[in-house]
């Protein structure tokens, strides 16, 4: 038995307990060295938004100090906020890797999709995002899904197989086993995988504070113009709105989360740093996707019919 | 800043629940959610309208919980869920295991990854088939830290004989079994007695609340008395102009901890070498532990690819083909004698042949039924499995994370069965003495 000197774990005082965010970050990492090992063409689902920057972060230093070994692919609605894709182009010239980009805009020129009556696009990204997987051949797909954003969500697996229409089936998911993750799939199948399944938004932002990792300024308090509609306020643009009857403001807000700009709305905000960030989310009575998403209100299972169809 | 780095510095709990259907497991759920303050307002805006569009009068905090199209239909829990909530003290992963038909696999699932299990029984029917059955489980899995939660105390006017009693009786059985730790926590989901709050009703109970219990309970592991179990997971070979040479083993380290310095062996090949440095997600550091991801340095330049286990040199366990272990089968096929399987072990997958099923435990009783022929989904069993390489395995009794292995099908990738290695408290003549020196280093 090898004991090393002077270590007495046993309780939390200890120096050899980790921080709950040390324990996330090991575990995240974890699981990008299991594909790592075990697929052959692995690619990083990256939107710009905190999630996929935090994902992106946590890859770098699971290989350090060798680069990732996985491209990221971005699905591209045509409604981005131009901040985000000015951060996705200068993050992927800086860490130098890989980009595919899936574009909802040239299914709708294409006439492949419709452009829905309520402008959203974000239905819209299923089928390019599917349709990417399999043309590129990949077999294991990273989402930055998170457990606590939505209660079926809240079903999702680590590791979780998708036939080979991109379909998930949560009455034949595999059940996980301590770190033991099951990644066999058929030729044609893909994974997706989620290493930040035990993550809070609260956990997200207090590791972006501690790592120091950049984000995209529409994150912190700006000045913005917006319109209020479905009782959010969005961002005035070409995509289609305002529309008659709303009326553009301009009001200091920021962003819960990044999407496509004709379904995620800002909240009014004066937080201008990450501490102010972090302060205004412990003490926020509404969760993320509640306060800024309109896609998942359409029904009370929107979110779980999307990802039956292959939205991550 | 302040707030960061308080937050920061609180640890995490994964935790599992056990109960029957209607032992009040989601109200338990619900309450420590909510006095926790992790249901926000337009999560119980949103079970107050499905409630009302059902028809029901008062909010359905199962609407909470119960994620799926199917389970809110059909008002059933089809699977594990995991959910989070925080106090300033900790942060808490829990399991929420339905307390349905399929229950062995779900319990199963959940407590795999659980340092403490909370068993809800209700108080007017004591300690019942299905309470022995969870702690049954809960010993097999070898949890660390078990809590019987007596649940509705408030439908027994709160008396102490009637708590007294159930505790009394679950300790036995439970510490038969092996379970090293039990607290017995008289409690009233419904009314909130002893959850969050001090109950005012049981002025003779003097322990502490279930959050209270959650929150400091110990969990990380004793070091000094863990085997160092690095699986390797992948090969860093950056071959840059930066960094030519560097060659490091990345892992995240499954039991004790590893030193620079350190002589080691690595296995399945038997060839020793010495930590020349330990990098800890880019910062090197001179010691690791369980359960941090690093990527280690060795001195001589040896064969080592994913699959492969850095044990230290003195402390290295047995490779073997031929592993006895309990089971849980989980899949719908059955699991038969002869059956061809994948073994994953660590980050290991060989060929392996069931070669018996000597026996399959009926929890409620733990008797056994010998030579089965099979096992179907949600049996627990012996088996002896012929593995196509040697495998360094530990018992499960010393390590969770080298002790275990899944089965999975070679034809679809199903996986099929989970495994714990060497001895449980099912064997025919449990040696009482040693189960408890084993103790539950992992």
């Amino acid at each position: 038995m090898t004991t090393v000197a002077g270590i007495q774990g046993g309780t939390d005082s200890s120096p050899y307990a980790l921080s709950h965010l040390d324990a996330l970050e090991s575990e995240a990492v974890h699981i990008f060295r299991e594909v790592a090992g075990e697929f052959e063409n692995p690619v990083i689902l990256f939107s710009g938004g905190k999630d996929s920057i935090l994902m992106l972060h946590l890859a770098l230093k699971a290989f350090a100090p060798a680069p990732v070994p996985f491209a990221l692919l971005h699905v591209d609605t045509g409604h981005n906020f131009p901040e985000v894709l000015e951060y996705r182009d200068r993050t992927v010239a800086k860490h130098n890797l890989r980009l595919h980009v899936a574009s909802v805009q040239d299914y709708i020129d294409r006439g492949v999709l419709k452009e829905r009556p309520d402008g959203t696009r974000n239905p819209l990204q299923t089928l390019p995002l599917t349709e990417k997987i399999q043309s590129e051949r990949f077999d294991a797909v990273f989402g930055g899904g998170r457990r606590d954003e939505e209660k079926a969500r809240a079903k999702e697996r680590v590791f979780s197989l998708r036939d080979e229409f991109s379909q998930w089936d949560p009455r034949r998911q595999r059940p996980e086993l301590w770190q033991l993750y099951n990644g066999r799939h058929a030729p044609g199948e893909h994974v997706r995988v989620f290493p930040l399944s035990n993550w809070t938004e609260l956990d997200v932002w207090q590791y972006i504070a501690r790592e120091g990792i950049e984000l995209p300024e529409i994150y912190f308090a700006h000045e913005r113009d917006v319109f209020q509609r479905g009782g959010m306020w969005l961002t005035a643009g070409e995509w289609g709105g305002p529309k008659d009857g709303e009326t553009v403001e301009r009001r200091l807000v920021r962003y819960r989360t990044v999407g496509d700009m004709s379904c995620t709305g800002a909240v009014d905000s004066d937080a201008v740093t990450l501490e102010q960030v972090i302060t205004e989310i412990a003490a926020s009575r509404l969760t993320e996707r509640g306060a800024t998403r309109a896609d998942d209100k359409l029904s009370e299972a929107a979110m779980e019919d999307r990802k039956r169809e292959g939205y991550f | 800043m302040t707030t960061t780095t308080e937050l920061s510095a609180t640890t995490l709990l994964r935790f599992a629940t056990a109960g029957s259907v209607d032992d009040g497991k989601s109200t338990l759920v619900g309450r420590l959610l909510h006095d926790s303050k992790s249901v926000l307002a337009d999560q119980l805006e949103a079970v107050e309208r499905a409630s009302a569009s059902r028809g029901q009068e008062g909010p359905d905090l199962a609407l909470l919980t119960d994620g799926l199209r199917a389970e809110r239909e059909q008002g059933i829990t089809i699977d594990v869920a995991y959910r989070y909530f925080a106090t300033p003290r900790r942060r808490f992963i829990l399991a929420d295991t339905p307390g349905h038909v399929q229950y062995t696999r779900n319990m199963v699932t959940g407590a795999s990854t659980a340092e403490l299990t909370v068993i809800l029984v209700d108080a007017r029917n004591g300690v019942v088939e299905q309470t022995r059955r969870h702690a049954a489980i809960a010993a097999l899995l070898r949890v660390p830290h078990v809590v019987l939660a007596v649940n509705k105390m408030d439908l027994v006017d709160y008396q102490e004989s009637v708590f007294a009693e159930i505790a009394e009786e679950f300790t036995a059985y439970a510490t038969e079994l092996g379970v090293p730790e039990v607290t017995a926590i008289p409690i009233s989901a419904l009314e909130g007695d002893n959850v969050v709050e001090p109950s005012a009703h049981m002025d003779w109970y003097g322990g502490p609340t279930v959050l209270e219990h959650l929150e400091t309970v110990p969990v990380s592991h004793d070091l000094a008395h863990c085997h160092a179990r690095l699986p390797v997971q992948y090969v860093i070979r950056p071959q840059t102009t930066e960094h030519p040479d560097y060659r490091g083993y990345a892992g995240q380290i499954a039991a004790g901890s590893f030193r620079v310095g350190d002589r080691v062996t690595v296995l399945p090949s038997g060839r020793t070498t010495k930590v020349s440095g330990i990098d800890l997600l880019g910062e090197p550091v001179d010691v690791a532990w369980t359960p941090q991801s690093v990527t280690l340095l060795l001195e001589d330049d040896i064969d080592i690819s994913r699959g492969d286990l850095i044990v230290p040199s003195k402390d290295a366990p047995p490779t073997i083909q031929d592993i006895e272990a309990t089971v849980c089968h989980v899949a719908d096929l059955p699991l038969t004698v002869g059956h061809r399987v994948l073994l994953k072990h660590g980050t290991r997958t060989v060929k392996a042949i069931v070669k018996d099923i000597p026996s399959r435990l009926t929890l409620d009783d733990l008797s056994l039924h010998p030579h089965p022929g099979q096992l179907v989904a949600n049996d627990i069993g012996r088996v002896k499995i012929r593995t196509a390489e040697p495998l360094p395995v530990d018992s499960y009794a010393d390590s969770r994370r080298t002790g275990s292995f899944i089965l999975i099908d070679p034809s679809d990738g199903t996986t099929l069965t989970a495994g714990m290695v060497g001895e449980s408290f099912a064997t025919p003549e449990p040696v009482k003495d040693e189960a408890d020196d084993d103790g539950w280093d992992f």
